[in-house]
């Protein structure tokens, strides 16, 4: 049994990776889908901008609520700003909207090809002169791993607005105060690796959720367990590589 | 009145060339053998039942044919290509001429029933007209007496309305074969007929030379110029109704009862 497991996960990881493989083949060779994509790209964006910036604004003013209370402690108020421009820009936003744009979109992405397998629909697109692989799997792919950054961006400001609020519950920071002191803190270092890294994590819920849905087999059950294995796998991995993401910064001395 | 027909098929069979020959084709999944050794011709004009059991590899074999699955061994010319030696631009063309009608009719759930059939128009013929999709998606779409549902979602149709999309969608590009893929199967049995008959109808408007799996014996003895049996991955039988229907071949005669 033990074997079995090992040997299917070994398959899959496989799998996995000449979906990859195959995709960086397709993705640049005409005919290029733009359509198609910039649809996947609004879908993206309107299914998830509004969970995104809402989960980003309040964990932002609760860690602020929360990180005050020790700072004031040992007397360093005057660091909130820093402290927690640093938790929210490097780990909290990236990681929170991988999360979030997992569970909605790579979900998403796994349920609808998943149907479309089972009921033909991407056999019918091959017979009608379109390579479903550029059509659904390269477009969504492509919006993802471009989406994903935008909206942790985005997510990263909303986040620093709501310390901003939670800074001043119960202090006072002036709006000039904190956002200075905030980009006197933030160096290319702490942005450009967590910008870059979100990139990684777009590509792998993309990836994750399209080779779920190419896979499903016959039956709605398949499709749900699709959608199922794409959130579940695809955080996972979001978590390890944030893992790895912060061994080699560390290494480069990017800290 | 069937006499006459025949005669007349028999009379072009002796004519015409096949426009699809398959020789010899094999095709397994893992240790699972679908077919072996079959070979069948279909000529001009012909509509050729494939009549065969649940699982017994009759999707397999039209999606071969198509080039949706590789056989393992054996060729399947169409207009005389080799289908699995084509390239991709190459299989394109002679797709543009397949028609292909699916068991689950494959009907894009996110587009409306006018994009799903401007999509095939758009993908094979890329420099037409937006007036000339236009006016080829009407005349599909009265040819099967769905006019009034040009900006639909599928899943606002009955079973039997989205059989008839799917069938307009696969005619669209006027194709000179059809495939068929169990077009009445989950159909109540005066809606199989209907599709049965609009089938028969547009065969002989556009000229079509058709392979139809089907179960459906009503639908069969409609159709049928000939019945190939595929039994045990094989072609087990190949003959016009009645004369499979009066063979004294056991396997042959349960599909007859
Ligand atoms: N893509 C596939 N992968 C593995 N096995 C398949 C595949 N397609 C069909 N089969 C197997 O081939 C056999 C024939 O299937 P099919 O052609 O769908 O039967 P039917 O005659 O009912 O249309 C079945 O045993 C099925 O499990
Ligand atoms: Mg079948």
């Amino acid at each position: 049994m033990k074997t079995n497991y090992l040997k299917d996960f070994l398959n899959d990881t496989g799998e996995v990776a000449r979906f990859s493989v195959r995709f960086f083949k397709e993705a640049f060779k005409p005919r290029f889908e733009t359509t198609e994509f910039l649809k996947q790209c609004f879908f993206i964006g309107y299914k998830s901008l509004p969970l995104v910036t809402t989960t980003a604004f309040i964990m932002g003013l609760v860690i602020t609520m929360q990180s005050r209370p020790t700072l004031v402690e040992f007397g360093a108020e005057a660091w909130l700003p820093q402290m927690i421009s640093l938790s929210l820009v490097r780990e909290i936003a990236p990681v929170i909207t991988a999360l979030i744009c997992a569970g909605k979109i790579g979900s998403g992405i796994g349920a609808e090809l998943g149907s479309m397998k089972v009921t033909e629909q991407i056999d019918a697109m091959e017979v009608s002169g379109t390579n479903p692989f550029k059509f659904l799997v390269v477009t969504r792919i492509l919006a993802t791993t471009l989406l994903v950054p935008i909206l942790a961006i985005i997510a990263g400001a909303v986040s620093l607005y709501g310390g901003y609020l939670g800074a001043n519950i119960h202090g006072v920071v002036s709006w000039d105060l904190f956002w200075n002191q905030i980009f006197e803190s933030l160096y290319y270092g702490d942005v450009v690796p967590s910008i870059i890294k979100t990139f990684f994590f777009g590509f792998t819920i993309g990836a994750i959720g399209c080779y779920m849905g190419f896979s499903s087999n016959k039956g709605t059950e398949g499709v749900g367990r699709s959608a199922n294995s794409a959130v579940v796998i695809s955080s996972l991995i979001v978590f390890i590589m944030d893992l790895i993401a912060v061994q080699i910064a560390d290494v480069l001395k990017l800290t | 009145m069937i006499e006459a027909m025949e005669q007349k098929i028999a009379h072009v069979v002796q004519e015409s060339l096949p426009v699809i020959q398959i020789r010899h084709l094999y095709k397994s999944f893992g240790a699972n053998q679908v077919l072996k050794n079959f070979s069948l011709d279909l000529i001009k004009g012909e509509t050729m039942v494939v009549l065969g059991k649940s699982g017994s590899g009759k999707s397999v074999l039209i999606k071969c044919i198509i080039g949706l699955l590789k056989p393992d061994s054996g060729t399947i010319s169409v207009f005389g290509k080799n289908i699995p030696d084509l390239d991709h631009d190459e299989l394109d063309r002679v797709r543009a001429k397949v028609g292909f009608l699916f068991q689950s009719n494959a009907l894009y759930d996110s587009m409306t029933v006018r994009e799903n059939l401007e999509f095939p128009l758009r993908r094979h013929w890329i420099d037409l007209s937006k007036d000339e999709v236009f006016s080829l998606v009407s005349e599909a779409l009265t040819n099967v007496g769905l006019a009034d549902t040009l900006d639909m979602m599928p899943a606002e149709l009955s079973g039997g309305m989205r059989k008839r999309i799917a069938l307009a969608r696969t005619l669209i590009l006027k194709p000179e074969i059809i495939l068929y893929d169990e077009p009445t199967t989950g159909l109540d049995p005066i809606t199989g007929q209907e599709i049965s008959s609009l089938m028969m109808e547009l065969q002989k408007k556009y000229h079509t030379s058709s392979i139809i799996i089907s179960h459906d014996m009503k639908c069969v003895k409609m159709v049928a110029n000939r019945i190939a049996m595929l039994i045990d991955g094989t072609r087990y039988a190949c003959d016009t109704y009645k004369a499979l229907e009066a063979s004294d071949d056991d396997r042959i005669k349960q599909f007859f009862k």
